[in-house]
C-alpha cells in the first residue's frame, strides 16, 4: 500500500518515454499511431542531412562546453573546498552558484547582451554561433561541476594532502598525486552532467545564437512547434541508448576504481 | 603560482556571470533604437560624459496590466507546479528510502533515467498522448466516458502535466537526501510510545523533512517561474507568462530594453526565494 505512490510516480515518469521508444518502430506516418514494425524512421533520420549536421554541431559544442565546465568547475570546486578563507569568498561562491538558480531566459538574455556589447567594443566574438553557445553552456555547466567537486572534496578532509606535504611533497606534487585522483570521479560525473545539459538546452542557445539557430534541440523545438514527426521518436531513442551506454561505462569504471 | 587557480575562475565568473547581470541592468534603462544592435546605451560621450537613462521600460511594466498579469500567472503556475511536485515526490522519496538497501540505487536511477531521452522528445511524447487522437482521449472514448475528444492539448491541464513531468526529479532528489539522513528509529520510538501513525507523521517525520521539502519546493519554483518551452509547446496559445513575454519582446518585437526590464523584474521577484534556497543549501 505504501508503495503505491512510488509506482504511480515512476509510471508517470516512464509512460512518455516507453511510448516514444515503442512508436519509434512504428511504420505509420502519423506519430504515435501503430502501423506495424519498421525501421523506416531510423532510415529517414540517417538520410536527413540537416538533422545530422545539427547533431554533429551539438555534439561538438556539448563536448567543448563540458570540457570547459570540467576545468573551470573543477577549479571553482577546489577553491571552495580547499583554499580556505580569502577576501571576497562569499561573493565568489555566490557568482559560482548563480547559474544554478537563474531562470534560463535571464541567463540567455544577459549573456547575449554581453556578447553584443563585447563585439561592439572589441570586435570579439566576431559572430554568434557555436562559440558563443559553447561559452554559455560552459559557464552554466561549471556551476554544476563545482557543486559535485566541492561535495566530493568536502567529504574527505585535507589530512591526506597534509600527510603528503609533511613527507616532503611540493604543493604541486601533493595536488597531482593526492587531490586530483580524489577529484577524478566527480570530474567525470561533472563532465557528463555538463554534456547532457548542453545537449538538452534550447532556450540559452536560442538567445546567444539566434532563434533560428541550428543546434539539434533548436531544430527539434521548431519541428515540435510545427507538428510532430515520428523522426523525433527515433532520435530520442538513439539519445537514450547512448546515454545508457555512457552511464553504464561510468558505473563500471567507478566500480573498478573503488575495488582496486 | 598559488594565485593562478583562483585568478582564472574569478576572471571567468566576473566576465560571464557578474558582467552579464550588470549589462542586463544597464540595458533595462537603455533607449530602444532602430540600429543594430537596436538600442542606445544609457550613457555616452558628447563633448563630456552624459547620462540618458530611459525609465520607460520599467514604467511600461508597472502601468501595463499585460505584464503584471504575466507575473501573477507565472508565480501561480510556478507555485502550483512546485506544490504538485512535492505531493508526488514525497511518497516516491519515502518509498525509495524504505525499500531494501539493494533496491535504492536502481530505484533512484529509475527516477533519473527518463531524463536522458532529452527534454524536447519527452514534451513531444506528451503532445502525442494528449492530442485529440491521442491515447488518453482514445481510452476515455473506448470506455464510453466521452463522445467527443476532450481538448486536452494546449490547455492548462497539459501545461501542468508537462511542468510536473519535467521538474519532478528536482523535487525527489532533495527529499530523498533529507529522508535518507533521517533516523528512522525516531518514528519507531514515537510509535512505541503510543503515537498513532498520523501523529508520528505530523510530530516526527514532517519537522525532520521540512528543510528538505523547502529546498525541493524552491528548486522547482525558481526555474519554473521563468519557464518558456513547456508553456509554448503544451499550454494554451494565449497563456501569458513572463518567460514567453520576454521571448516575444526579444525575438518578435525586437524591443531589447523591455526584454531586459522583464529579466530584471523577474530577478527582483525571485531574489527572495533564491537567497532562501542558498541559505538552506549552506546549512546542510
Amino acid at each position: 500500500m505504501r508503495r503505491v505512490g512510488l509506482w504511480f510516480g515512476l509510471l508517470f515518469l516512464w509512460l512518455p518515454v516507453l511510448l516514444l521508444a515503442g512508436y519509434a518502430f512504428s511504420d505509420s506516418r502519423i506519430p504515435f499511431q501503430w502501423g506495424g514494425f519498421s525501421l523506416r524512421w531510423f532510415h529517414a533520420l540517417a538520410q536527413n542531412e540537416q538533422m545530422l549536421e545539427s547533431a554533429w554541431l551539438s555534439l561538438r559544442v556539448a563536448a567543448g562546453a563540458a570540457t570547459v565546465a570540467m576545468l573551470l568547475g573543477g577549479a571553482i570546486g577546489w577553491v571552495l573546498a580547499r583554499r580556505g578563507p580569502f577576501a571576497g569568498r562569499a561573493l565568489f561562491g555566490a557568482l559560482a552558484g548563480a547559474p544554478l538558480v537563474l531562470p534560463e531566459v535571464v541567463t540567455g538574455l544577459s549573456l547575449l547582451l554581453t556578447f553584443v556589447l563585447l563585439q561592439n567594443l572589441t570586435g570579439w566574438p566576431a559572430e554568434r554561433g557555436a562559440l558563443t553557445i559553447l561559452l554559455a553552456h560552459g559557464t552554466m555547466g561549471a556551476a554544476y561541476v563545482a557543486v559535485v567537486v566541492q561535495a566530493r572534496l568536502a567529504g574527505m578532509d585535507g589530512t591526506l594532502e597534509d600527510a603528503a606535504r609533511d613527507l616532503g611533497a611540493t604543493p604541486a606534487t601533493a595536488f597531482r598525486t593526492i587531490t586530483l585522483p580524489l577529484m577524478a570521479p566527480s570530474l567525470v560525473a561533472g563532465w557528463l552532467l555538463a554534456f547532457t545539459l548542453s545537449l538538452d538546452d534550447v532556450v540559452v542557445a536560442s538567445f546567444v545564437s539566434g532563434a533560428a539557430g541550428t543546434t539539434l534541440p533548436q531544430r527539434v523545438f521548431s519541428m515540435l512547434r510545427m507538428g510532430l514527426t515520428p523522426e523525433v521518436n527515433a532520435l530520442a531513442l538513439i539519445i537514450l541508448l547512448l546515454a545508457l551506454l555512457a552511464a553504464g561505462a561510468v558505473l563500471v569504471a567507478m566500480r573498478r576504481r573503488t575495488e582496486m | 603560482m598559488r594565485r593562478l587557480p583562483l585568478l582564472l575562475p574569478t576572471l571567468w565568473l566576473v566576465g560571464f556571470v557578474a558582467l552579464p547581470l550588470l549589462v542586463v541592468l544597464m540595458l533595462a534603462i537603455a533607449e530602444p533604437g532602430p540600429g543594430v544592435p537596436p538600442f542606445l546605451l544609457p550613457f555616452g560621450w558628447e563633448g563630456g560624459p552624459v547620462l540618458r537613462p530611459n525609465w520607460e521600460p520599467f514604467a511600461l511594466l508597472v502601468e501595463d496590466d499585460y505584464y503584471l498579469s504575466a507575473f501573477i500567472r507565472s508565480l501561480w503556475v510556478a507555485g502550483a507546479t512546485a506544490g504538485l511536485c512535492l505531493l508526488l515526490a514525497f511518497p516516491m522519496a519515502l518509498g525509495i528510502v524504505r525499500a531494501a538497501p539493494r533496491w535504492r540505487a536502481p530505484l533512484l536511477l529509475a527516477v533519473l533515467l527518463p531524463f536522458w531521452t532529452g527534454f524536447l522528445p519527452r514534451v513531444g511524447a506528451w503532445i502525442g498522448l494528449l492530442r485529440d487522437e491521442g491515447w488518453i482521449n482514445g481510452i476515455l472514448r473506448g470506455l464510453g466516458v466521452i463522445d467527443a475528444p476532450l481538448p486536452l492539448l494546449y490547455s492548462d491541464f497539459a501545461l501542468f502535466i508537462g511542468m510536473v513531468h519535467a521538474y519532478l526529479p528536482f523535487a525527489v532528489l532533495p527529499l530523498y537526501a533529507s529522508l535518507s539522513r533521517m533516523d528512522l528509529t525516531l518514528e519507531e520510538a514515537a510509535a512505541d510510545l503510543g503515537a498513532t501513525p498520523a501523529t508520528v507523521f505530523r510530530t516526527v517525520t514532517l519537522p525532520l523533512v521540512a528543510p528538505g521539502a523547502a529546498a525541493a519546493f524552491l528548486l522547482v519554483f525558481i526555474p519554473a517561474a521563468g519557464e518558456f518551452v513547456i508553456p509554448e509547446l503544451l499550454g494554451p496559445s494565449d497563456a501569458l507568462l513572463v518567460g514567453r513575454a520576454l521571448w516575444q519582446e526579444f525575438f518578435q518585437n525586437r524591443d531589447w530594453p523591455v526584454a531586459a526590464a522583464l529579466a530584471v523584474a523577474l530577478l527582483a521577484v525571485l531574489i527572495v526565494p533564491i537567497l532562501l534556497f542558498q541559505r538552506l543549501e549552506a546549512r546542510r
